[in-house]
């Protein structure tokens, strides 16, 4: 008779580094950290905007509307910075087969397209007082846009999959693929637009950019980061509850309870 | 290797036998470059500058029309997994699919091409640039789709959400294939555009089959 | 649970073992812990209601599905170390046909010999299909025969297969009382050669050394 005792054998997650690979010990941690990021975010976002406001000077040329690129860039670096981790995160969780590393790529996929979704918008705002245009087919917001859509199948996709476990590593691969894609997307939309370069006007085309602005422009990324952070983390614990609610440690918790 | 041309040659077989669903998308082809001077006009300046661009998108979704084909028949009758299963390496199976469906989708569009070209108006050298842009652009369609068609096999509205998830992907294509075409027309010299297409193929050679695998053995699970 | 088979074995080498398994589908955990062990010239009848998780077990045996926990071996190694060696000694059918509805049935054998690796000769594989009374209709699209004559060619084709382990999904649905002798002459004579068989089946499977794992 073979009675195998059952421990000695390997499981399929890998027993790893992170000791809070487990959704159970993660959720209450998530919580406690959640608070702090919030404060950081406002922190962040009050000195950006006084920055921003207040100490960065006028514009010769734009006067005061310019001051929208202080949400429109930091939107759009904080927009391609997710996509990456997003893309980590999926792929960390198709590797090793974690279902938190997925649950944090599933809860980041909504942030980083409303900050796509907001740096388009901001652009287009930034676009029609300036130079008389809602959109420009500029590089840099064309690949914005496409961002978007990479984030939108994403988020389609894994609606659409109703085993969580398939959707999981479905999510990867195209994130994963998109990772890929992304600068060879750009590098292409770039070409075009100097190909086909019509009017010159570029919203990357940035006037020299004062010490103050630069400053102004990192504090409020700094600030959406925290918020990214927080957002996330708030968004993953939803997802553990909602894909945990069979286990005996969600049931137990009191916000389910009662 | 014989394995890659058995998984060819079946595939093939079944398009002979059901032949109705390869022309459609063809006709679809036809269909929709001629709705274009419809639209917006018979002047034939402006027919010969949108060309490129029309008859590469209209190319995009044809092959974009074709391409459920490629796993959701074998997925539903249970023949995917009998694949899975098979003493083959999964890639070379998927790999041949791809071809078979190049074969099928991709070669028609290419030889299609130049006569929709010359409804455009556009010159010789033109057309023999589009041929070559869609020879060379057809397959990387065809690889990048199957990554999609592999991804959505058996989900509800998978057809309209495997476009949503190739069309970003097919950008780059489209890029270099209509701007070659656009640039010859304007006496520019497209090598370059030529050389990134072949890269884009190359890449896309040595690394989607391998992605379309993973994809179809996470589908099959 | 744990199920252990052995009797005179004609080769030692061939045995299935699956460890320690765990099988979760969506949100429910299927079973845990699972053991079983078969060696040549044995069969396992897997049984149990609907939903139990049968064919779940089977697919984790083929090694289509990954299990969460445990681990499926195949002469003393682990299915998932060479997939390609394994995948040569292994039929699976399931609970659908897969046979090209548009192709014949000769060109449907023919196309799976290829696929398999395994020469079969035209002579052959006419041979074989007539053997399952498919004479004369070799040549007709599969869409045109009846669900047992589709069967029928599953059946030639686990002739001409000649894999050491088959796993079988509810082998014995839309079968006719003949059929479903042939079938299961066809698998005695497997096990006689020192072949291994797991199937599911909700009708009784009278073949000599069938060992019932109940999930």
């Amino acid at each position: 008779m073979n009675q195998v005792n059952n421990s000695s054998f390997s499981n399929n997650r890998l027993v790893n580094w992170f000791s809070l690979s487990s959704p159970s010990t993660f959720y209450p941690v998530a919580g406690k950290l959640i608070p702090v990021f919030w404060v950081l975010a406002a922190g962040f976002g009050l000195a950006g905007l006084w920055v921003s406001f207040f100490v960065a000077p006028v514009d010769a040329v734009q006067g005061q509307g310019y001051r929208i690129i202080f949400i429109h860039v930091p939107a759009s670096w904080m927009s391609m910075f997710l996509y990456l981790v997003m893309a980590a995160w999926a792929g960390l969780g198709l590797v090793f087969n974690t279902r938190l590393s997925a649950m944090m790529a599933q809860a980041l996929a909504p942030v980083g397209a409303w900050m796509a979704f907001l740096s388009l918008w901001t652009g287009a705002l930034w676009g029609k007082p300036m130079w008389g245009a809602w959109w420009v087919w500029d590089a840099r917001l064309t690949s914005e846009l496409i961002l978007l859509f990479l984030y939108l199948g994403f988020i389609a996709l894994q609606a659409s999959i109703d085993n969580r476990r398939r959707a999981d590593k479905a999510g990867a691969i195209l994130a994963l693929v998109g990772v890929v894609n992304v600068p060879i997307i750009y590098f292409s939309v770039k070409w075009w637009n100097t190909l086909h370069q019509g009017a010159s006007v570029s919203l990357t085309k940035a006037p020299a950019m004062a010490q103050t602005m630069l400053w102004g422009m990192l504090l409020m990324a700094l600030c959406f980061w925290m918020y990214s952070i927080a957002v996330g983390l708030m968004r993953v614990r939803a997802i553990i509850l909602e894909r945990e609610a069979h286990t005996d440690w969600v049931r137990q918790l009191i916000e389910v309870k009662s | 290797m014989r394995a890659l041309l058995a998984i060819i040659h079946r595939d093939l077989l079944l398009v002979m036998r059901r032949k109705s669903e390869v022309l459609t998308a063809l006709f679809f082809f036809v269909v929709v470059t001629s709705l274009f001077p419809l639209g917006i006009g018979a002047d034939a300046a402006l027919l010969r500058k949108i060309a490129p661009g029309v008859i590469w998108v209209a190319a995009l979704l044809s092959t974009l029309l074709g391409l459920h084909r490629m796993f959701a028949a074998d997925y539903q009758d249970g023949a995917l997994e009998q694949l899975a299963l098979s003493p083959q390496p999964m890639v070379l199976l998927v790999a041949g699919k791809i071809i078979a469906h190049w074969i099928v989708c991709g070669l028609p569009l290419v030889l299609l091409a130049p006569v929709i070209g010359i409804q455009f108006d556009l010159d010789a050298s033109s057309l023999y640039v589009l041929m070559g842009t869609l020879l060379l652009g057809t397959p990387v369609l065809s690889l990048l789709g199957s990554i999609g068609a592999a991804l959505t096999l058996g989900v509800r509205g998978g057809s309209v959400l495997m476009s949503l998830l190739i069309l970003p992907l097919y950008i780059p294509v489209l890029i270099f294939g209509a701007g070659a075409v656009y640039a010859n027309s304007v006496g520019l010299d497209t090598s370059g555009h030529f050389s990134l297409l072949g890269a884009l193929l190359i890449l896309a050679l040595a690394f989607v089959p391998w992605v379309s695998a993973a994809a179809v053995k996470i589908a099959i699970e | 649970m744990t199920i252990n088979l052995s009797t005179t074995s004609s080769n030692p080498a061939l045995v299935l073992e699956a460890r320690g398994l765990r099988c979760v589908r969506g949100e429910r955990e299927l079973f845990t812990n699972l053991h079983l062990r078969v060696a040549s010239g044995n069969c396992l009848h897997v049984r149990g209601e609907n939903g139990v998780g049968k064919t779940s077990l089977l697919r984790l045996l083929t090694g289509l599905s990954k299990p969460e926990s445990g681990e499926v071996l195949w002469g003393d190694q682990s299915i998932t170390l060479d997939p390609i060696a394994y995948h040569r000694e292994l039929l699976f059918l399931g609970h659908r046909d897969a046979l090209k509805e548009d192709l014949t049935a000769l060109e449907n054998l023919q196309m799976y010999a290829a696929l398999d690796s395994v020469p079969l000769s035209q002579e052959k594989a006419l041979a074989t299909l007539s053997q399952f009374s498919l004479r004369g209709r070799e040549n007709l699209p599969v869409n045109c025969l009846s669900a047992g004559q589709k069967r029928r060619i599953l059946m030639a084709r686990m002739l001409t297969r000649q894999a050491k382990l088959w796993i079988l999904d509810e082998p014995f649905n839309a079968l006719d009382v003949q059929a479903v002798h042939e079938l299961q002459n066809l698998i005695t004579e497997h096990l006689f050669a020192g072949g291994l068989v797991v199937l599911t089946s909700h009708q009784e499977v009278s073949i000599s050394n069938v060992q019932v794992l109940e999930l």
